[in-house]
């Protein structure tokens, strides 16, 4: 039996998320005392041994990114906290931040102290206005408490844009901007924020960092996968049971997360298809079940663990629907900076919207497969990059639900 | 509050501009060319640039919306829970279609992506409000409490 | 220095280089569109993307740095393949209209799909459906046709810090747009034309007049008379098969006089006019503490840009007419009564290489000879078109001469159309006729280069006159914030709206790269050393034009004909 595993949500439910001195009182921000204590580069390379990997879908190593930060030099650094969580299907960083905020403001002050940096911002979707209110109640508290030190923490709200979640558009939008990514090199780590190194981690990724500083990092790499080791909280969605949240080891199963923890399909159907890391991932086949969530394994099978949403479908779904109306997010949500993003997304919508409503023809599903792959790595980011995955993965896993509307 | 007054709230932070818009939109739903034009010079940036940045975002609208700007999400999630239902019974009960606002300056209907409440699909936002596990049956509830 | 592998050969390249630069050392071209040469860079069209081995993406070959030991690859089946759909991306949202486009034959992306073959386009057409904006007199916007490159908005809001345009939406609904969404003539929009030189499609041109012309010919009651302006001949050649400056001036004449211009004369004529006026102008305000520093007014794209962002400083302007005016002010008023054709019948025409001219012949108030000064005004790209529909061989049409009395011009003139050129005429007046004495050597080569802003100082027995040159607006506003500042330390600016002078204006052939600029400003200084008599003051027409009408220079006829006054156009939103 798998078990869930509670380390970024270790305090939820058993903390008053709105009482600093609760967060305190189960040891609350002594890592970050701890953290002081260790030189730079004795911390940068704690956080790097754990091999704790981004948890927004990027998975870089995150220890790896702050000593690029560290190395550069510059008068000013930042660190950005990145809870923009436009993934659809996901919603495990609003928990953190509902029900924990000094996890993320803590793990945030530890790698300020690490880079250098003395200014945070925290990047929170405009679609969390309650969160946001949380946020700066939070980070009021932490200021009157003088925990943070000198480090200060501003948040930002975002305005409805998915591509605000990339990094560079992230920074672009805190600069006032529309939030259209940047050409990269260079990275944020060396020229981000208004020209200044600055590391952008998930919520889910500073919410690891107390927990690794206090219990160390042989500890956190000894847990689930090696290459991508630790928990994932999981976000469970669609035809599921349970339609909820977990938090498991990263050896955990695709099918261990829907079957066990999820409870199976609801009503009692038959599975289908599940598609997990959120609206760009790959949908995955019942093949393909037993597979571990670490990221590597994912990748091995064409899929990527992303951001942990579950979207499961029984086997009343029509795939071509769903990945229709996945396509449509996609041209909604494209910046309109790149051509092959900008145009492409438009035209697998409609070609999607074809094939749904029954007047699609073969060559469709060629342009489809053709123009996917040159999207997948020709496009500016990762969002013009990854757009086209559900309609690849549909053709190839589900064809059967394709050819059953083709004229 | 006017928006005059409102954007000198945030002159003096960087890149302050998306926060300035939201905060006129809190007061009028919608941001005018208005505040647009005073926007830029605030901030210091030209009216192409501001205008590119109020267009850019889907939370802020250059076009006036009724009192209660109700958001439909219709990303994947909420589409296999029954979002379409969800939109032909307010579309009803409105009497109008998504994108349209009310004769009597009440409601405004748009769509909106994943509101990260997927827990409880399908979900809607009233002025930034969740409301979650919406079914046809609890939409007039829903209108009523608005009225 | 990294050592990379290009298509299999080895090259040395500066660290930082990029793959295209790199590319370009090995003589591989590799395709771009919304690369320009003079603009930062932009890697949002993806056609120069490449394959580097090791990666999975491809690599935008203008944005990616080379490593030590890159193995870059520019023309594999995928490249070509990624290269090609792009293409059919963009085609595919693109008006199928190149038979009727302004920029058929000259366009990039018919370049690159006639380059790339592209016969059969898998994506079904889609136009947007926009309007036309024709509401300037000057330039129009055919917004279907924009593939959001970005490269106008760069001309417009770093190069030339008007900032009329921006993008408005997201995705596939973004566009390219004037402030706010509004028309052309409702924006900051000065009508310099810079956009239209950076635009790689058809989505901005220049208002056409040839069908008013055509109309005009073919009056028989009609006399057509021209101008043409001192940067169009060494540009026109361009336009017809001749590299720049090779156009010889009388074959030029003769052409036009082919296609059915009964009367051609020249605008350097006024050029030489405006030199006399402009300088007495100049020694007047310094004499009589009037405003300074006095700014040039030959350039309709900066009066617009003053007008709209600086109308505070419009009495630092001249109060001359550009030399087209001033020559449509007299061909309906003294040539008419020379010549014996009763100003009625006149059809003026002026052929610049400029945009903002055609605002500039419509203004109002630029009717002081009792009819609209100028009718038309022509691009140099207009007259192109002429040339080739006419079907003349330029090599074998036997030369022709000007007509008399406003032809006749000196190389101070010529040397207008280069940044630093009224400048340099002005000083070669200036100092004559203060000095009373003759100027040893004409060429004031300070004035002369392609840097943003240019600065001399010349000694006029004890009064030092401090001037200063800037061309392309971003340069401008230095000077102008001075000046608003109350520091500035000059007493006479010389600013000419686009990059380069109206060697580089909106009307020229399309310019790609500020190289062509500085070729054809090349050109005009060889044409003034050529010419015998190089200083304003020594044309024989302008003095018989003193002599017999205007009488002296600032005199009564002169402040009639010759000076005009200026508007306050700071639009509402700014």
């Amino acid at each position: 039996m798998a078990e869930e595993m509670r380390i970024v949500l270790r305090n939820y439910g058993k903390i008053d998320p709105l009482k600093i001195d609760d967060y305190i009182a189960v040891g609350g921000y002594n890592s970050l005392n701890k953290a002081r204590s260790m030189s730079n580069p004795d911390l940068i390379n704690e956080v790097k041994a754990s091999n704790l990997r981004g948890r927004g879908g990027a998975g870089f190593n995150c220890g790896m990114k702050w000593n690029f930060a560290y190395q550069a030099q510059a008068d000013q650094k930042y660190v950005i906290c990145n809870a923009d969580e436009g993934e659809p299907g996901t919603y495990k960083d609003r928990l953190i931040m509902e029900n924990d905020p000094h996890t993320l403001l803590e793990g945030m002050a530890i790698c300020a102290y690490a880079i250098g940096a003395t200014q945070g911002f925290i990047y929170c979707r405009g679609e969390y206005p309650s969160v946001a209110k949380t946020l700066k109640q939070a980070i009021a508290q932490a200021k009157e408490k003088g925990v943070l030190g000198d480090f200060t923490i501003e948040v930002r709200l975002g305005a409805g844009a998915y591509v605000c979640g990339e990094e560079t558009a992230l920074i672009e939008s805190i600069e006032g901007k529309r939030g259209e990514p940047r050409i990269k090199p260079p990275f944020p780590p060396v020229i981000g924020l208004w020209g200044k190194p600055t590391i952008v981690n998930n919520v889910e990724t500073f919410a690891n960092i107390p927990v690794i500083v206090e219990k160390g990092s042989a500890w956190y790499a000894a847990i689930g996968t090696p290459s991508y080791p630790g928990t994932k909280v999981v976000t469970l969605t669609g035809d599921v049971a349970n339609k909820t949240f977990f938090e498991v080891p990263t050896s955990t199963t695709i099918r261990e997360v829907i079957f066990q923890f999820g409870g199976g399909i609801a009503n009692g159907k038959g599975f289908k298809a599940v598609q997990i890391g959120g609206t760009s991932g790959a949908f995955i086949p019942a093949a393909n079940l037993d597979t571990p969530i670490g990221f590597d394994a994912m990748t091995a099978i064409g899929a990527a663990l992303g951001s942990g949403a579950v979207f499961v479908l029984d086997e009343s779904r029509d795939l071509v629907d769903v990945t229709a109306r996945i396509a449509k997010f996609f041209a909604h949500e494209s910046c309109g900076k790149c051509a092959p993003c900008r145009e492409g997304t438009m035209r697998v919508h409609d070609l999607m919207d074809k094939i749904n409503a029954g007047k699609g023809v073969s060559a469709d599903i060629a342009l489809l497969n053709k123009l996917g792959r040159v999207m997948s790595y020709s496009c500016l980011c990762g969002l013009g990059q990854a757009a086209p995955s559900p309609v690849l993965s549909t053709i190839e896993h589900f064809s059967a639900d394709y050819n059953a509307k083709l004229m | 509050m006017d928006y005059q007054e409102i954007l000198a709230n945030y002159a003096d932070m960087p890149g302050g501009m998306i926060e300035a818009f939201h905060a006129i939109q809190e007061k009028l739903n919608y941001l005018p060319e208005e505040a647009i034009v005073e926007a830029a010079k605030v901030f210091g940036k030209p009216v192409s640039q501001a205008y590119g940045v109020a267009t850019f975002y889907s939370m802020f609208s250059v076009e006036p919306r009724n009192k209660n700007v109700i958001r439909i999400c219709e990303s994947a999630p909420c589409h296999v829970a029954g979002a379409a239902e969800v939109v032909a019974a307010l579309e009803k009960e409105l009497g109008i279609s998504m994108g349209s606002s009310t004769a009597d300056g009440l409601f405004t209907l748009e769509f909106t992506e994943c509101v990260g409440q997927c827990q409880s699909t399908p979900v809607i936002t009233i002025n930034g409000k969740p409301f979650l596990d919406v079914t046809p049956a609890k939409i007039s509830g829903i209108i009523a409490e608005c009225k | 220095m990294a050592n990379v592998t290009i298509d299999g050969i080895k090259i040395s390249v500066p660290d930082g280089s990029t793959i295209l630069q790199a590319a370009k050392e090995v003589g591989i071209n590799i395709p771009t569109l919304c690369y320009h040469p003079d603009q930062a860079v932009k890697a949002n069209c993806r056609v120069c993307v490449c394959e580097v081995e090791g990666n999975r993406l491809l690599q935008a070959a203008c944005s990616q740095p080379v490593f030590e030991g890159m193995v870059i690859k520019t023309r594999t089946p995928k490249v070509i393949e990624a290269r090609k759909t792009i293409l059919e991306l963009i085609l595919s949202h693109h008006p199928q209209d190149c038979l009727n486009c302004i920029r058929n034959e000259n366009c990039e992306l018919q370049s690159l799909a006639a380059e790339y073959v592209i016969r059969d386009n898998p994506f079904e057409t889609k136009v947007r459906g926009f309007a036309k904006d024709f509401s300037t007199p000057a330039l129009f916007r055919d917004q279907d046709k924009c593939i959001l490159c970005r490269r106008c908005i760069e001309a417009c809001s770093v190069i030339q810090t008007v900032d009329a345009l921006g993008i408005e939406g997201r995705g596939s609904h973004a566009m390219a747009v004037p402030t706010l969404g509004k028309d052309l003539i409702d924006s900051p929009c000065i009508m310099c034309g810079q956009c239209i030189h950076a635009c790689p499609v058809g989505a901005i041109g220049e208002v056409e007049y040839i069908d008013q012309l055509l109309a005009a010919i073919a009056d028989p009651d009609t006399v057509v008379v021209t101008q043409i302006a001192p940067a169009v001949r060494l540009a026109l050649g361009e336009e017809i098969g001749m590299n720049t400056g090779d156009l010889p001036m009388e074959v030029f004449v003769a052409g036009l006089k082919q296609i059915g211009f009964d009367h051609v004369l020249h605008t350097n004529f006024t050029a030489d006019l405006t030199i006399l006026e402009e300088g007495n102008e100049l020694l007047s305000r310094v004499k009589n503490g009037g405003t300074l520093p006095m700014f040039t007014s030959c350039s309709p794209g900066w009066i617009n840009f003053c007008e709209t962002f600086y109308p505070d400083l419009l009495d630092n302007l001249s109060t001359c007419k550009s030399p087209q005016q001033m020559f449509g002010a007299l061909v309906k008023t003294y040539w008419a009564d020379k010549m014996n054709i009763p100003a009625k019948k006149i059809f003026s025409v002026s052929i610049m290489p400029c945009v903002a001219k055609k605002f500039e012949a419509a203004r109002p108030e630029m009717n002081s000879s009792g009819f609209q000064d100028v009718d038309i005004v022509l691009t140099t790209r207009e007259v192109g078109r002429l040339f080739r529909m006419s079907g003349i061989d330029f090599k074998k049409i036997a030369p022709a001469p000007f007509s008399p009395w406003m032809g006749e011009y000196t190389g101070a003139a010529v040397i207008f159309g280069a940044t630093g050129g009224v400048m340099e005429a002005a000083l070669r007046t200036v100092y004559e006729v203060v000095m009373e004495e003759t100027l040893g050597d004409v060429n004031f080569t300070v004035a002369r280069g392609f840097e943003g802003i240019k600065e001399a100082e010349v000694d006029l027995n004890g009064l030092v006159v401090k001037v200063a040159i800037a061309h392309g607006l971003s340069h401008a506003r230095i000077l102008m914030d001075q000046v608003r500042a109350g520091v500035s330390p000059y007493h006479f600016i010389e600013i000419m709206a686009c990059p380069g002078g109206c060697v580089g204006g909106g009307g020229q052939p399309i310019t790609k790269a500020n190289a062509k600029r500085v070729e054809r400003i090349e050109a005009i200084y060889i044409e003034d050393a050529e010419m015998d008599v190089r200083k304003s003051h020594l044309n024989k027409e302008v003095n018989k034009l003193y002599e017999d009408f205007l009488h002296e220079p600032l005199g009564h006829k002169s402040h009639e004909l010759l000076h005009t006054h200026y508007h306050d156009k700071h639009k509402k939103f700014l």
